[in-house]
């Protein structure tokens, strides 16, 4: 499954889409909320996806996954909208014949979904936000340096 | 020929969700880029890839009628790891 959902993420569901008579081992990675990033208090993170293209680039990501590695489950699921602190923003499982190929392929699956699967975080502070990843200077306090610039 | 344009995140914010641009025969990518430039300043000095009826493409690829042409501001990130790309820093 790849999977983009405004809903919590059910992991038993991730971890039951992988599961093979012939895997060893399933390696899941579950992204979660932090509270705190740079130093200031995160009060919740809500994340925007290009729906269409991030599910496509998900599958593209497993499908590589398959060609690396001789897995037999890959599944990607990304929550978007509002998360509250502490819940999962995103879960990737593999299953494979035995534990390295699973943890390898786990961890190439996480580290290229965030880099090149379109979806955003916007960070939510007590005294404002800032999107995640784009330059900071580009768009903190914006609309103030938007109008100074004319 | 009429392209639809996708602005995703702190572009959305600023530019709005989406929005029709009309292009000559033959346009490219790049061309199109360089319309909204013009248009939206904050495009000038925004790092971004771009994608083409939800595939990334270059600057040099061309457009055709009723594409959808997406602005894709650097992804949510994380941790940078070897083999990834590291967000373009602040000039």
């Amino acid at each position: 499954m790849y999977v983009i959902t405004s809903d919590p993420i059910d992991l038993a569901a991730v971890m039951a889409d992988v599961a093979h008579p012939g895997a060893g081992g399933l390696a899941l990675f579950v992204g979660t909320t932090r509270d705190e990033n740079d130093g200031r208090r995160v009060e919740r993170l809500e994340y925007e996806a290009y729906d269409d293209m991030a599910a496509s680039e998900m599958a593209a990501i497993g499908a590589e996954i398959r060609r690396r590695w001789p897995v037999l489950g890959v599944a990607m699921v990304h929550r978007i909208g509002v998360v509250p602190v502490e819940e999962a923003s995103v879960a990737i499982a593999v299953a494979a014949p035995h534990r390295e190929e699973a943890f390898a392929a786990c961890r190439y699956g996480i580290d290229t979904l965030k880099a090149q699967v379109p979806i955003w975080k916007k960070e939510h502070y007590a005294d404002g936000t800032r999107w995640i990843g784009a330059c900071q200077a580009q768009h903190e306090h914006a609309a103030q340096r938007d109008e100074g610039r004319g | 020929m009429t392209i639809r344009v996708l602005f995703f995140a702190y572009l959305r914010e600023r530019c709005g969700a989406e929005r029709r641009l009309e292009l000559p025969e033959g346009a490219s990518v790049g061309e199109a880029l360089g319309r909204l430039r013009e248009q939206y300043p904050v495009l000038a000095d925004a790092s971004l890839r771009v994608a083409l009826n939800r595939v990334y493409v270059d600057n040099a690829d061309p457009l055709h009628d009723n594409d959808e042409l997406a602005l894709i501001p650097p992804v949510s990130g994380g941790s940078p790891s070897a083999g990834t790309e590291k967000p373009t820093p602040c000039t």
